[in-house]
């Protein structure tokens, strides 16, 4: 077998989502006077945010690698490309998500929790009360303040069910590309009951049952979509919906979840005016700009 | 008396035929996706071996989670009771019994007769059913029956952090990148399952002797990290998996008496 052969043959991953970098190319680094940055470095992805005098300057997002400090470098790296900006003019880092801890060149560590909520009030404005962050191995509820300041959460993350692994496994057993899910699970006439297993692994076999009995891709995506929005709700009426509500995190890109948490909520979520898989380093640079600002006046 | 049992299970289907306490024949079939051919092939292939036809049989009794769909069943019972009723008669000093199944683990409380006094059972998460291991054989890239002797050579214990087996397949594959040896993640693999039955047993209260029962009781690296975990020795029989269906066919016994 030729190796190109070999190479048509490799199996498609379909779980995989598009890594990417953005930057706005009509601020000039060399004026600012505060450059902050955030890093989220996830359980499956990080992102990198930076902030030239508060304004969002560039961002990326890729996956994580089996090492926390080579992530979150790989990450600033990439939202710095091209921008000509040397990493030695960033006067504060700040760092969160699950790899936070480990980040050398981090000056300060800040939980995710209030990084989310601090990055959806710049997102959302300061009327978000309910911050949803649906992440790559976690989902957490938070209740916030007009100032992004978190009230009260809760979260799952003992159970891929409800993340977006779980939506990431489903994606690859139905072969359906990740960003392709939303779409796909609306497009059916009518909603089909919700899958019945809680876990991923159980609904798997369901998934294979159904596909069996003839069910389309598209109905099995719908019912699997349904369960997981159910078992959000479930985790969202535990603390409490305040309006007005966000969400966060890659699956805040998912429109089959939005919709369906929408619906079983009874609560339109809030527009999104950025990525809102940045919100975590957003909120992050946030922070690092207001703690240099106290160094600076210390 | 010649009576049966079905357990017809997530997984597999077992049937076991019984005369007077003494098992005459027993067969299992993979569940697959045509449940109701898998029991009729499981309950034709165990009459087959026995050299009995349908008729003989007094009273067929069936258990598991399919029972309902175990249509010429004259009467059915609760996985949970079948395993106590099981568990005595194979164990007469057994007071805790604890099964294995593919897709669900049970933590059960008994009588000297065999009567349920407390039970709990998981049945939402792979993480404490035989799922686990096979998901973990799979991130492994080895065969399920490799693991035992892979986790009995591991002389080092590292920690598993993921308890959901979606998150558990990553945390292996990372062990994998990290160069940690196979036999060392596999045997953290079983201590992480021996702890969360255990967690569920001691929900119940565990009152010795105890039983292990269920297709997961043929693993021996699973049952070591579990007696480990307990500080007890555990009582297993030589089929723990053919239990569900023993009990099923005791208890046919029992009613036909009551019966007719």
């Amino acid at each position: 077998m030729s190796e190109q052969s070999v190479q048509l043959n490799t199996k498609r991953e379909y779980w995989r989502w598009k890594e990417y970098n953005w930057r706005d190319a009509s601020i000039d680094w060399k004026q600012a006077q505060i450059i902050s940055c955030g890093i989220d470095v996830g359980s499956v992805s990080s992102q990198a945010v930076v902030f030239t005098d508060g304004k969002l300057f560039a961002y990326s997002s890729l996956r994580t690698g089996s090492n926390s400090p080579t992530s979150a470098q790989k990450a600033l790296d990439w939202a710095l490309q091209g921008t000509d900006l040397p990493r030695e003019r960033i006067q504060y880092i700040v760092a969160t998500g699950y790899g936070r801890v480990n980040i050398p060149f981090a000056h300060k560590a800040i939980t995710e929790i209030a990084c989310h909520a601090r990055g959806a009030n710049f997102i959302y404005g300061p009327s978000v009360r309910t911050v949803l962050d649906m992440g790559g191995q976690d989902c957490k509820a938070i209740r916030c303040d007009e100032r992004g300041k978190v009230t009260n959460f809760l979260m799952n993350d003992k159970c891929a069910a409800g993340t977006g692994r779980g939506m990431e496994v489903m994606a690859d057993l139905l072969q359906v590309p990740i960003e392709e899910v939303g779409p796909a699970s609306l497009s059916v006439n009518e909603e089909p009951p919700p899958v019945s297993s809680t876990c991923v692994v159980f609904a798997k076999s369901e998934a294979l049952g159904l596909l069996r009995q003839g069910w389309s891709k598209e109905r099995v995506l719908a019912a699997f979509c349904q369960a997981m929005a159910h078992r959000t709700v479930e985790l969202l009426s535990r603390i409490g919906v305040e309006k007005e509500f966000a969400i966060t995190g890659g699956i805040a890109k998912n429109i089959g979840i939005v919709k369906r948490l929408e619906n079983e909520l009874k609560i339109k979520a809030l527009e999104p005016k950025l990525d809102p898989q940045i919100a975590g380093a957003l909120g992050a640079a946030l922070f690092a700009k207001a703690l240099y600002e106290k160094q600076l006046a210390s | 008396m010649i009576t049966a049992g079905v357990d017809c299970g997530a997984r597999t289907i077992k049937v076991l035929i019984l005369q007077d306490g003494k098992e005459l024949a027993k067969s299992t079939v993979l569940t697959g996706f045509d449940q109701l051919a898998a029991v009729e092939q499981a309950f034709q292939s165990a009459l087959q071996q026995a050299n009995l036809a349908r008729e003989q049989l007094r009273h067929i009794t069936a258990t598991g989670i399919g029972r309902k769909s175990v249509a010429f069943a004259n009467s059915e019972i609760t996985e949970v009771s079948a395993d106590a009723k099981a568990a005595v008669f194979l164990f007469p000093n057994v007071r805790t019994v604890i099964d294995v199944g593919a897709e669900e683990g049970r933590a059960i409380r008994c009588e000297a007769d065999g009567r349920v006094k407390d039970f709990a059972v998981n049945e939402k998460c792979a993480a404490g059913a035989g799922t686990f291991l096979e998901t973990m054989a799979r991130a492994l890239e080895i065969k399920l029956d490799e693991m035992s002797a892979l986790s009995l050579k591991s002389q080092k214990i590292i920690p598993m952090n993921a308890q959901c087996a979606v998150f558990a397949e990553s945390e292996v594959v990372s062990l994998i990148h990290a160069g940690i040896a196979k036999e060392d993640i596999v045997r953290a693999v079983h201590e992480a399952m021996a702890d969360r039955i255990a967690a569920m047993a001691r929900r119940v209260g565990i009152e010795r002797e105890v039983a292990l029962l269920g297709g997961v009781g043929k693993d021996p690296g699973f049952v070591a990290a579990f007696k480990r975990e307990l500080e007890l020795d555990v009582l297993i029989p030589p089929e723990p998996e053919y239990v569900g269906a023993l009990g099923a066919a005791l208890v046919a016994a029992e009613r036909n008496v009551g019966g007719s």
